[in-house]
């Protein structure tokens, strides 16, 4: 067995309390208190989160706005130095690499926040397909932390530790300065649908801006937050998980992530013929998302069914929203079967499957 | 560290037992039952005058993590199950020894609770 990778935060997080996983081959906090409380903390005021397994990928030269743009499906040029896009990154045949986000820093200066269990795959699929473009493409994972404060008291907790004017900071766009005297990207962007900030920085500084960020939190109501309500935080709002909702096996069109894909950006990118056909046919499965008015969990790879008891796909996520104290997911169906009734059998109960348009709650940012 | 209550009486597959005055038996999950599942998002309960062998499975607990099987740790007949779960389980979490008790049994034979663990020994199983 290999062993974990840490975080500069994993003593942090273990003093704290926290239950310590296995994901995607790091020691990460899965809960401190209760995955359903820190969700709702996060809701109502706001939620710490350590994501510093997260990879940041540096890329930079002459040809680098030209690769990115070739690299993945949304349009980079539409960025600017203090601009953030939202990306999938695809294989020829459409099928999905990884998602990730594109920060352009100068005119010819950008760095990605990629998923961790998807760097070194990420890694040299990027520098694969750099060969040819005049540009540098260096992993900056290990020297770089990352904290997300999130939730409607995000802004006000982060405004009393520093100087930057973070009403100048707009969703998806981003700033550097200092907080409580490190200095830190402040990407006004975040995975739960609340307002909040991601904070990169350098790891050595991880422990001292935790500690600051909580402290000055704690009167605003901000609570430590560990992935599992990340993951029904992210699931609520309808945002994609890799491994999930995105996967090599179906294009970012099938996941619903149509306006990630810029098919008319002016210049050809990594699988564009597969997208360009399979928009003009359509998508043979696509991702739905449900909500079934009954607490049972539809948990990953249960079958989904028609009306007639036949398997016409499989759920993708489930988990109860604390919000709506129901149980909600996602699945990847047949397209020709989405418009009839589906239901998934959880302990010999049929749970009828109520398909809606996320987000599921109402959220401070969508 | 996991309550262990002193008065209960305890199956190694987690389930608390304290018999009743009136010579039923009220059946629960432990605290260190509770912890390890996490969050409890839905208890299933039997129904009232189900029948239940020792060891059968009588309902079923799930938590944010997974699903798990609940088994009555002595034979006999549900007389009550416990009606607050249905829209608060996570009762289960925080008082998984009173408020969050899951069914009551008239015992098949009675004193079958005394063949069960005492304390000392279910705390012994889990250190």
């Amino acid at each position: 067995m290999t062993q974990l990778q840490r975080t500069p935060l994993r003593e942090f997080h273990a003093a704290r309390g926290a239950r310590l996983v296995d994901f995607a081959g790091w020691e990460m906090p899965v809960q401190y208190r209760s995955i359903l409380e820190e969700h709702r903390a996060v809701r109502r005021a706001a939620g710490l989160f350590d994501v510093s397994h997260m990879g940041e990928v540096d890329v930079s030269g002459p040809g680098a706005a030209a690769f990115l743009n070739r690299l993945v499906t949304n349009d980079v040029a539409r960025l600017f130095p203090g601009r953030v896009l939202y990306s999938p990154m695809c294989f020829p045949d459409g099928g999905v690499v990884d998602d990730l986000l594109v920060y352009q820093r100068a005119a010819d200066n950008f760095f990605l926040c990629v998923n961790a269990g998807n760097l070194a795959r990420d890694l040299d699929w990027i520098r694969k397909q750099a060969a040819g473009h005049d540009v540098m493409v260096a992993d900056r994972s290990a020297e770089t932390a990352l904290l997300a404060l999130q939730g409607p008291r995000a802004a006000a907790i982060l405004q009393e530790l520093t100087t930057t004017d973070l009403s100048g900071i707009g969703y998806y766009h981003f700033a550097t300065g200092e907080i409580a005297g490190v200095p830190c990207v402040l990407s006004r962007t975040g995975y739960t649908g609340e307002d909040g900030f991601e904070l990169y920085h350098a790891a050595r500084y991880a422990v001292r801006l935790a500690e600051t960020l909580l402290a000055a939190g704690a009167p605003h109501g901000l609570e430590l937050a560990g992935l599992g309500a990340r993951d029904s935080l992210r699931l609520e709002a309808g945002y994609p998980l890799y491994g999930h909702e995105l996967s090599p096996a179906f294009s970012p069109l099938a996941a619903g992530l149509g306006w990630t894909v810029k098919l008319d950006k002016g210049c050809d990118f990594i699988g564009r013929d597969s997208l360009v056909a399979e928009k003009r046919c359509g998508s043979p499965r696509r991702v739905v998302y449900f909500r079934t008015g009954d607490r049972r969990i539809l948990r990953p790879e249960s079958p989904v069914l028609n009306a007639s008891g036949a398997a016409v796909g499989q759920v993708l996520s489930g988990t109860l929203s604390p919000i709506l104290q129901e149980a909600i997911g996602s699945a990847l169906v047949e397209t020709a079967a989405a418009a009839a009734p589906l239901a998934v059998g959880v302990r010999g109960v049929t749970v009828a499957l109520q398909l809606v348009r996320p987000p599921f709650v109402p959220l401070g940012r969508t | 560290m996991s309550s262990v209550p002193a008065d209960l009486r305890y199956a190694k597959s987690h389930e608390w037992v304290r018999p009743e005055p009136d010579g039923t038996v009220t059946i629960g999950i432990t605290d260190y039952a509770q912890n390890s599942l996490g969050d409890i998002t839905y208890v299933q309960s039997p129904k009232v005058g189900a029948v239940l062998a020792a060891g059968a499975v009588f309902g079923v607990v799930e938590s944010v993590k997974a699903a798990s099987d609940l088994y009555a740790p002595v034979a006999g007949t549900v007389v009550a199950v416990n009606p607050a779960l249905d829209g608060a389980p996570e009762t289960v979490n925080r008082e998984p020894y009173g408020a969050g008790w899951m069914l009551r049994l008239k015992p098949a034979v009675p004193a079958a609770a005394g063949a069960l663990l005492d304390a000392s020994a279910y705390g012994a199983l889990l250190s």
